[in-house]
């Protein structure tokens, strides 16, 4: 077992890689009452093209199959998982992404029994037909849902209108129509394929002691036996730069309409070091540009363009990766134009200065700290960057390391034209506000 | 493990102060409490925005922001709420302890001074607040209150409270009601804004690793209030209606919602509402409860289906997301859960895993300083205090029957469905 400490932060990692190729990670922090873990393969909705485990040929799975998977790994033979944990007074929860599929509980008691089921559960699926035809039923209903938010249905949008072919396009629950055609046996595959212990990651945070901890992972980890498995083989479509369509517009049971501005990443082959000085020069460009101290966003406000539901971000992994910027608003094509404007301009010859630099340098220590009073914030970001060979204590030091010259290289990259596009909510006629 | 404040009552403020190592961050939430009235309600909603939007000292949101962001990205935020019948108003600011830092700045003590700005300070035009940020504010909170309705799930939830506590002052929504933001002027809103400092219940909390007696000290002196009458506690009335009320409204939505809404009778520190908390978590509060093993899991009508209590006005609330085609089912199905509850059938594997859950999410909320302060508030607005040992040996305490008794009370009031429209 190996240990990191953080002096300055006042915390200690804990790092063993098990013989089966799981990494675990353990951050003590003892003045809390709870523990929180996440149980994490590196495997999400993107990933619907490989080489099965033990076979040869690429196949392509039904739209929505990692979130199938990961309802379904609640139920066994006996039951519901979720009965178990509740026994031990834990909450349990998961979740799937683009890229990953997290499994996770927190407790403040029973943290080894809690732990055991937890890493039980995940390395011990069990599904059969009646079960699978059943979850249709509950997955269409979550589906049906968010079909229904016209937050999510602005978020999905803006990256259809971006993604020609690559996956990220797909909504992760996937469709009514595709996950009807989802069976047990493509269950099996892909949690064959994905779900090795070389391809996971458990991370646990909270009142431990980490000796105890590492050896009841490694004694269970022995215990079971998982045969090497080669690198998992994915394929993704050639992607083109340029967005596939400038603007899309939905029509929705709204009063007010949603307005969002993306912007599509070039260079999304980037990992490491290079990826986490992309993301911070882009977060931090667009925290100048649009944040609540800039002469923008005073101006948008001013104009009534915008209110305090305006948000931005900018996130890549491998293959991937946007920006985008938007909110509530009552003239959403005065707002994405102005956006957009804003956007050419600075990509052209950025206006930031080192006053504006080092002053979000200095927030964002800040938020780092507050974010280290998370549980949460802490094992799935972690897991986040280590899934991206980037190490989450290091994005601060990174971040003041940063220039001017970072900041407007990373944006003149991002703020081409042919990269930029709008997607809006828009209410339906009849209801249209005056 | 108890979290006991230290509280100082210092005229009409109330201090609590938890001193504690768990965060990185100082927090300071300080919360004005008055009823929920419908001539100031809207009035009073639109004060915080107003308030963090422009003090003497910094004008404008950009110069304020930028203060905030060279202290180390401070944290300040507004919040409007209600518990029970009472408005709430709380101001935060977040800042991070500079032990952490290379840098010595004593970033609580700026805390104090960000939030006496905010509070005592306005921009002032005449003798009201500066006319453009109230406009402005009126503007965003226009937007807020159509963009609430937007989201269906919290639309089917409030109009549930609507419907069933209609002439209750609990059913005004904290953020108040569109059709009087624009007649509100910047001379009414500084009036109200009077009034909130003179006579509103005042609490502040500080919660982190802090030198108590010198941050204290310096509140007492910077936040200072004169000494006001204390908010009466009256337990809320209502008159039951003679049959329960069914509402059904439609939208071009895909999913229906069937939220219902139960009178219970009691309230946070009554002695039976732990039995009430408790007879929850069976039915709804939990993934082991009955509505989610009955409705979701054994059904597949839902994605979601639970319960959650309204501690101060003593209600049960049920929300679903169910086929617009099967709303009648899942309706049978979750009155057969509240049946069963009601009939005692209820298993000892129910009953430990409700209180093994309980107690478990409230130590949990106690690892989150936020939810330190929302745990002691709760105590303070109800005028009870238990402390969590307490708690905890009233959730052990709490026997089937108690269960099952306090489950006898519950009394359906409101059906509310919203619906598709069958489009052509």
């Amino acid at each position: 077992m190996e240990k990191k400490r953080f002096d300055q932060l006042n915390e200690e990692l804990y790092f063993e890689k098990m013989d089966n190729g799981l990494l675990v990670y353990i951050l003590p922090k003892t003045d809390f009452s709870k523990t929180y873990a996440t149980f994490t393969t590196k495997y999400g909705s993107i990933d619907d093209q490989f080489i099965p485990f033990g076979e040869k040929d690429f196949v392509k799975v039904p739209d929505g199959i990692a979130h199938f998977l990961e309802h379904k790994m609640f139920e066994k033979e006996d039951g519901d998982v979720f009965q178990r944990f509740s026994e031990y007074g834990a909450s349990a929860n998961a979740f799937t992404s683009f890229t990953r599929t997290a499994y996770l509980f927190s407790s403040t008691s029973h943290v080894k029994e809690n732990l055991t089921t937890l890493i039980d559960f995940v390395q011990a699926p069990y599904f059969t037909k009646e079960t699978v035809e059943k979850e249709k039923g509950i997955i269409g209903q979550e589906i049906t849902m968010y079909d229904d938010n016209a937050d999510w249905r602005l978020y999905f949008g803006t990256i259809q209108n971006m993604y020609h072919n690559h996956p990220v396009k797909v909504d992760i629950a996937g469709t009514i129509e595709s996950i009807t055609d989802i069976t047990k046996d493509h269950l099996y595959q892909c949690y064959n394929t994905f779900y090795h212990p070389s391809n996971m990651l458990l991370f646990v945070v909270g009142s431990v002691d980490p000796e105890e901890i590492m050896k009841q992972v490694r004694e269970d980890q022995q215990g079971k036996n998982y045969e090497a498995q080669a690198p998992i083989e994915r394929k993704f479509e050639e992607e083109p730069s340029h967005v596939k369509r400038e603007h899309h517009e939905l029509k929705m049971d709204v009063q007010v309409p949603k307005c969002m501005v993306g912007l599509k990443a070039t260079n999304v082959e980037l990992t490491g070091l290079d990826l986490l000085r992309r993301e911070l020069a882009v977060n931090t460009a667009l925290d100048v540009l649009f944040g609540r101290t800039s002469p923008h966003y005073t101006r948008l406000y001013d104009e009534g363009l915008i209110d305090d539901s305006f948000s931005f971000d900018f996130s890549q992994e491998k293959g991937y990766g946007f920006a985008l910027i938007g909110g509530n608003t009552r003239e959403p094509k005065k707002l994405a134009n102005t956006i957009q404007t804003i956007l050419r301009e600075e990509g052209n010859a950025s206006s930031i200065t080192n006053e504006q630099l080092d002053s979000v340098k200095k927030k964002n220590i800040g938020a780092f700290l507050r974010s280290l009073n998370s549980p949460e914030y802490i094992a799935n970001q972690f897991t986040r960057y280590a899934f991206n060979e980037m190490d989450l204590f290091n994005a601060v030091p990174t971040l003041e390391t940063l220039t001017i010259e970072d900041i407007s290289s990373a944006l003149a990259d991002l703020a081409q034209q042919d990269h930029m596009t709008s997607f809006f909510i828009l209410p339906k006629d009849e209801e249209a506000i005056e | 493990m108890t979290i006991e404040p230290k509280t100082v009552k210092h005229q009409g403020l109330s201090i609590h102060t938890i001193q504690t190592k768990q965060f990185k961050t100082n927090l300071m939430v300080i919360k004005f409490r008055a009823p929920l009235r419908k001539e100031d309600v809207t009035a009073r909603a639109l004060l915080p925005y107003v308030l963090q939007s422009g003090t003497q000292k910094w004008p404008t949101t950009a110069t304020f922001r930028t203060h905030l962001d060279d202290l180390y990205g401070m944290n300040a935020s507004v919040d409007v709420s209600k518990k029970g019948e009472s408005h709430i108003l709380s101001f935060s600011v977040d800042v991070a302890n500079e032990r952490y830092l290379q840098d010595n700045t004593p970033l609580t003590k700026e805390a104090v001074d960000v939030l006496a700005e905010m509070l005592f300070n306005p921009l002032l035009e005449g003798e009201g607040f500066s006319s453009k940020i109230v406009e402005q504010e009126k503007r965003s909170l226009k937007q807020r209150l159509e963009t609430a309705r937007d989201d269906k799930m919290r639309y089917a939830s409030q109009r549930l409270i609507e419907e069933m506590c209609e002439g209750e002052p609990f059913a005004l929504y904290p953020n108040g009601e569109i059709d009087e933001v624009d007649s509100i002027t910047p001379k009414q809103l500084y009036e109200v804004y009077k009034r909130m400092m003179a006579e509103d219940t005042i609490d502040l909390y500080i919660v982190g690793d802090i030198e108590e007696s010198n941050v204290v000290k310096e509140c007492e002196i910077k936040l200072s209030f004169s000494v006001r009458e204390p908010l009466p506690r009256e337990k809320a009335t209502y008159t039951q209606k003679e049959e329960p009320k069914k509402i059904v409204e439609k939208q071009s939505v895909k999913q229906g919602k069937l939220n219902i809404g139960y009178r219970t009778g009691t309230v946070y520190g009554d002695d039976d509402y732990i039995p009430l908390v408790m007879m929850n978590g069976i039915l709804g509060g939990f993934p082991h409860s009955k509505l989610f093993i009955n409705v979701r899991e054994k059904e597949s009508l839902a994605y979601y289906a639970a319960s959650r209590i309204e501690s101060h006005k003593g209600l049960i609330l049920i929300m679903s997301g169910v086929d617009p085609g099967k709303i009648d089912r899942a309706q049978t199905i979750i009155q057969e859960q509240l049946t069963a509850v009601q009939q005692g059938d209820i298993s000892d594997k129910e009953v430990s895993q409700t209180r093994a859950v309980m107690k478990n999410q409230m130590l949990e909320t106690l690892d989150a300083a936020r939810g330190i302060v929302e745990v002691l508030y709760q105590g303070v607005v109800a005028g009870t205090n238990l402390t969590i040992d307490e708690w905890f040996s009233k959730i052990d305490e709490t026997t089937k029957k108690s269960i099952v008794d306090v489950a006898q009370k519950v009394q359906l009031d409101t059906t509310y469905v919203l619906t598709g429209k069958e489009e052509a």
